[in-house]
């Protein structure tokens, strides 16, 4: 029997209960949102369980939300299982004031460099993680460039200035 | 290697050597370093340093239109910018729910699979290079030469092709186009089948790379490898035949699979590849020759909004000189929504993972990078061999700094 999306989010209801939120699926992928104690908790029973098996990290990354007040950075997770073929995307959220996630590096090998790229440019700080430094940006760096306060352009540069079309 | 003892730092019978291979050495084939603790030839502990031509695409993605972000997308794995330029172009199309002629898709795919050839050209023949053949790496440059002519054709550029636009290509392929076609299916295989002479069956070359950087099929994807790496490791993962895009269910082929994930396994994944994108192109190039009539004239999707108009309509024809000022001063919206879309790039999985809030730029967009991801492996398949394994496992992983970097 196939994998879908409906039997992966009644078995991650059964287990978790209502902490999961904001289920969605846009363009297909199954999207929900748990708490941020609970994504290793997740992480490793989608890895474990027999019918599930999200045994593939194939993206970890985060994104600033500076308006969502107490939840400013999310932490963005695809899933792959690649026996039946199904992706999946979960996101935690939290404060940037205080940003520990639970890293996933004793799950997969390979996120240590994505959570590295995410520490790097978000300033997410992945509790457990091996080796937490940064990974393209040069030591020194003491800001997280990545995020919503650092614009793009030069400041001092009117002639590339787009208010009236762009953001 | 653990009858190697590690002595304390400065002590007088420390005998092991730091070594530091790179940034710029000549063997990497690219800027980044690897900091190696050398007991004699061997390597004991390896540390990767990479982001020497980190040039912040995803900062400055945050500020662009997509069809602005195509040129961005050129410099990630450079050895095969085509496959890069239109895995964003499905990725805009998911999101603003396009649909295209099957005819562009099979250009795309003739396009894609050209450039897969030259990405997996350059890996094997530089495997070649490196274990001390130089010979094929000169008989199958020219080839990568006329593969870049093809492109040359369509787009007028050759490394960094900014190919096709969002919704097609921004012109139907000229007739010069298709004769460089049919003549590298013509002379290709015949080089091919030369290169497949020179290394498959030769006895240095196989002792060179048999069971040189071996990583195990299910290390292999706990490191989220992709592409040919997690193929020549046993696993049949491939983005084509997974999760189709571009009518690639259309074709016939095989996915290459290998056993022992070494170097030679990796060398062999790559050349039976190139076999099949062969197949698949010599298909795609019948497929569009099928097309009679006005359908054989079609080069891209009806989607005015997004295809940006071809120039000389836009100082002749009312409509398209609207909707290029639309799309280039961003009158146009896009949909708000998440998208993740992956195509199977020259090294793995590409994926471009897409937030968009409405307006002309997205609001987030990330790069899956194959070679970020697999390079971290490094380490651990070097460890405990020799200096010079250490450098055929890193060019037989294809490791391309432009995608290293974003």
């Amino acid at each position: 029997m196939a994998l879908t999306n409906e039997i992966i989010k009644n078995r991650l209801v059964e287990k978790f209960g209502d902490v999961l939120t904001a289920w969605g699926e846009p363009y297909g992928m199954l999207t929900f949102t748990a708490p941020k104690e609970m994504n290793l908790r997740i992480i490793q029973f989608l890895f474990d369980d027999e019918e599930l098996q999200f045994r593939f990290l194939t993206d970890l990354q985060a994104v600033h939300y500076p308006d969502n007040k107490g939840a400013q950075l999310a932490v963005v997770y695809h899933l792959h299982n690649l026996r039946d073929n199904v992706r999946i995307r979960f996101k935690v959220f939290t404060d940037i004031q205080n940003p520990d996630v639970f890293s996933a590096t004793a799950v997969f090998a390979g996120a240590n460099w994505m959570e590295r790229e995410t520490y790097d440019f978000y300033g997410v700080n992945f509790v457990g993680h091996p080796n937490l430094i940064r990974v393209l940006n040069v030591d020194e760096m003491d800001y997280f460039p990545m995020r919503k306060e650092y614009p793009v352009e030069e400041q001092t540069r009117v002639d590339k200035d787009d208010e009236m079309f762009g953001r | 290697m653990s009858d190697h003892i590690l002595l304390p730092e400065g002590s007088l019978e420390k005998q092991t050597t730091t070594l530091n291979l790179g940034p710029t050495h000549p063997a990497t084939h690219g800027v980044f370093q690897n900091i190696l603790e050398m007991d004699g030839e061997r390597i004991l502990k390896a540390t990767s340093t990479v982001g020497y031509i980190h040039r912040a695409f995803e900062k400055i993605a945050e500020r662009k239109p997509l069809y602005q972000i195509t040129p961005l997308t050129d410099r990630l794995n450079y050895c095969s910018s085509p496959i890069n330029n239109m895995g964003w172009h499905i990725t805009c199309e998911k999101l603003l729910g396009l649909s295209l002629p099957k005819r562009v898709d099979y250009l795309r795919v003739i396009i894609m699979e050209l450039a897969r050839i030259s990405d997996h050209l350059i890996c094997n023949s530089i495997v070649g290079v490196d274990t001390g053949a130089f010979t094929g790496f000169l008989y199958v440059m020219q080839y990568r030469e006329l593969i870049y002519e093809i492109y040359e054709e369509i787009c007028g550029s050759r490394l960094t092709t900014n190919i096709g636009r969002i919704g097609g290509f921004e012109r139907n392929f000229t007739n010069a186009a298709f004769e460089k076609l049919e003549k590298f299916l013509a002379e290709y295989p015949k080089t091919l089948k030369e290169f497949d002479n020179l290394l498959r069956r030769n006895r240095i070359f196989m002792e060179r790379t048999i069971g040189c950087g071996p990583i195990s099929g299910e290390r292999a994807l706990n490191y989220g490898f992709t592409g040919p790496n997690l193929r020549a490791a046993g696993v049949d993962y491939d983005v084509r035949v997974h999760t189709p895009y571009s009518s690639y269910e259309d074709f016939n082929f095989t996915v290459p699979v290998g056993t022992t994930g070494d170097c030679y396994d990796r060398f062999l994944v790559r050349q039976d590849e190139m076999w099949q994108s062969i197949e698949i192109i010599k298909q795609a190039y019948q497929k569009v020759q099928e097309f009679k009539g006005a359908e054989a004239k079609v080069y891209h999707a009806n989607a005015p909004a997004w295809y940006l108009p071809e120039k000389k309509d836009v100082y002749t024809k009312m409509e398209a000189l609207i909707y290029h000022f639309k799309i280039v001063m961003g009158e146009t919206e896009m949909p708000v929504g998440e998208v993740y879309q992956s195509v199977e790039g020259g090294n793995g999985e590409l994926g471009f993972y897409l937030i968009s809030d409405g307006g002309r730029t997205p609001y987030r967009l990330h790069f899956r990078r194959p070679c970020f991801i697999y390079y971290q492996a490094y380490p651990e398949l070097i460890k405990g061999s020799m200096l010079s394994d250490a450098i055929i496992t890193m060019s037989s992983l294809n490791l391309i700094a432009g995608e290293l970097d974003a």
